[in-house]
């Protein structure tokens, strides 16, 4: 209770800040005369928010769907993989730089390509978008958190007689955990970005990413600004998701005064 | 468990013997090193022995060969007449760092109980052994606690519970005060004392600080620069040591004595 009070607490100079800026935006835009079409004001957004409303939330959930898929496939892959090149070495040495260079190829622009591979009709070709995006940070740092490990600690386990999977198990995922809440902390709200830049190639129609470049093309781009407005939401509400699970799944950070802040990196 | 392990008299078998012992690194290859080489050496049951000697003269090699953490290239290392790797297949020692090791994401009480759980103890007998090691270490009051919301020294008592926790015959410590300050460091050496006398456990201990070999050991092994080899024992009998201890004419002797024979070594006499 105590903690909540404290975050919500902690929320008050950002909700300041933010209203403030909005504040400032509708005065300008007002002030200078700046026309609707190069910047709406926040008041319209807000209007075509309202208006457009059934369709901006049924285009913000299937977005989402889409992205929380998504991620979690490339989620689930990337700790798989991890998993995997910790266990055996020789793999490592294969897939690590494969996956490198994999990492470096632009993900999204392989968009229209995996339109081709998976059908332009369906979700699954935005769905293989955000996994590919999302599984590679989530390997890489998976991997590190698994093998930067303090050789004493290993030593330790091993002065116990404990095999590797004891040492997997005991050591190397618990290490994982604030290397793979990094990770999970990026690829959130990237998911969002990454199946809205898919949808802009393609997929259904009544989608985030649609809604913005066809009302964009019609040049109501209050409309298309109420629909960025409600991608960011999702975008946050990831993010808060990927915290509460950074937050429940290490009790000893909270308790140590560690990942207080929301940009606290991982162990020293 | 008995507590007159130490007072068992001539008749006890050696608790380690090191016998004609080479360590090689990197064997074969461009950086081969020649870690440790000709090593002879029996510790008897209940005997506190340091090994001191330049860095990287081996010292902390020597333990893990002892610890079967490495593995000899030549010789043989028996523990309590078995050889080292089955002594560490059966937990025969414990095993503390000059890094403490505690994992951030057990409570104390749970990292003094994870060798316990190893073994496969039952909760109520595990939750009980760590209960009475927090005493022994004097930390009754922090079990539920996070290791980092512990200090340096607390931490390094909390490992030495846990290297205690299953009751080893063999206490393996390598700079275990290394990086405390020199007050945590004195209390911690006394602790030591207390608790080795308490549980009769043989202790090899591996420290590079000349005060701490002669205030803590019953024989001091100097070792030579690499190769690392026994350059000569020097034996201690200063009888149960207390803070006054440190101001004994008989301590300041055997320190003398240590350190002329690490001046010799270092100057290859």
């Amino acid at each position: 209770m105590a903690r909540l009070r404290a975050t919500l607490s902690g929320l008050g100079p950002a909700l300041v800040v933010g209203l403030g800026g909005l504040a400032l935006w509708e005065g300008v835009v007002r002030g200078f005369g700046i026309r609707e079409f190069l910047l709406p004001r926040p008041s319209s957004i807000v209007g075509q928010l309202i208006d457009h409303w059934p369709i901006l939330r049924h285009a913000g959930w299937e977005t989402g769907s889409i992205a929380v898929s998504g991620l979690l496939a490339g989620i689930v892959a990337g700790v798989l993989l991890a998993l995997v090149t910790t266990r055996f070495r020789t793999l490592d040495e294969g897939l690590t730089p494969l996956a490198v260079a994999v990492n470096a190829t632009p993900i999204v622009a392989l968009a229209p390509i995996f339109n081709a591979w998976f059908g332009i009709t369906g979700t699954l070709s935005n769905q293989a978008v955000v996994t590919a995006v999302v599984f590679f940070p989530v390997f890489i740092n998976t991997a590190r958190g698994l093998t930067d490990v303090h050789p004493d600690e290993v030593e330790l386990m091993r002065s116990y007689a404990a095999g590797e999977w004891t040492i997997l198990r005991e050591v190397r995922i618990p290490n994982a955990l604030p290397f793979f809440a990094n990770a999970l902390r990026v690829v959130a709200p990237l998911s969002v970005i990454a199946a809205i830049v898919a949808e802009y190639f393609g997929g259904p129609q009544d989608r985030i990413g649609n809604v913005i470049t066809s009302n964009a093309g019609f040049a109501r781009y209050d409309v298309a600004w109420a629909a960025i407005a409600v991608a960011s939401a999702v975008g946050l509400a990831l993010f808060a998701a990927a915290l509460f699970v950074e937050r429940a799944s290490m009790p000893w950070r909270l308790a140590t005064g560690d990942g207080e802040s929301l940009t606290t990196p991982g162990r020293e | 468990m008995t507590h007159d392990r130490r007072t068992g008299g001539a008749s006890t078998a050696p608790a380690i013997v090191v016998e004609g012992v080479e360590k090689i690194f990197n064997a074969g290859s461009a950086d081969e090193v020649l870690a440790v080489e000709g090593i002879n050496l029996a510790i008897q049951p209940g005997e506190f022995v340091s090994l001191i000697g330049p860095s990287g003269c081996g010292k902390s090699t020597l333990l893990r060969l002892v610890g079967d953490l490495l593995a000899p290239t030549r010789g043989t290392v028996s523990v309590f007449g078995k050889s080292a790797h089955q002594a560490r297949l059966d937990q025969d020692y414990g095993m503390v760092f000059q890094h403490a090791g505690l994992f951030d994401w057990r409570r104390v009480a749970a990292n003094i109980e994870l060798p316990l759980e190893l073994r496969g103890w039952s909760k109520a007998d595990r939750t009980e052994r760590s209960a009475q090691m927090l005493d022994l270490v004097k930390l009754p009051d922090f079990g539920r606690h996070y290791p980092r919301q512990l200090s340096g020294g607390m931490q390094q008592r909390v490992a030495i519970a846990r290297a205690l926790s299953f009751e080893p015959r063999l206490l393996l410590m390598d700079e275990p005060f290394g990086a405390l300050d020199e007050m945590t460091r004195e209390h911690m050496q006394l602790e030591l004392l207390r608790i080795w006398r308490e549980t009769g456990t043989t202790v090899v201990f591996v420290t590079h600080s000349i005060s701490e070999s002669a205030f803590l050991s019953n024989r001091v092994v100097v070792l030579s620069p690499r190769p690392g080899r026994i350059h000569s024992v020097v034996e201690v009998d200063l009888g149960d040591r207390d803070d006054d201890t440190r101001e004994d004419p008989e301590y300041f002797a055997k320190e003398t004595e240590i350190r002329e024979t690490l001046r010799a070594v270092e100057d290859g006499a």
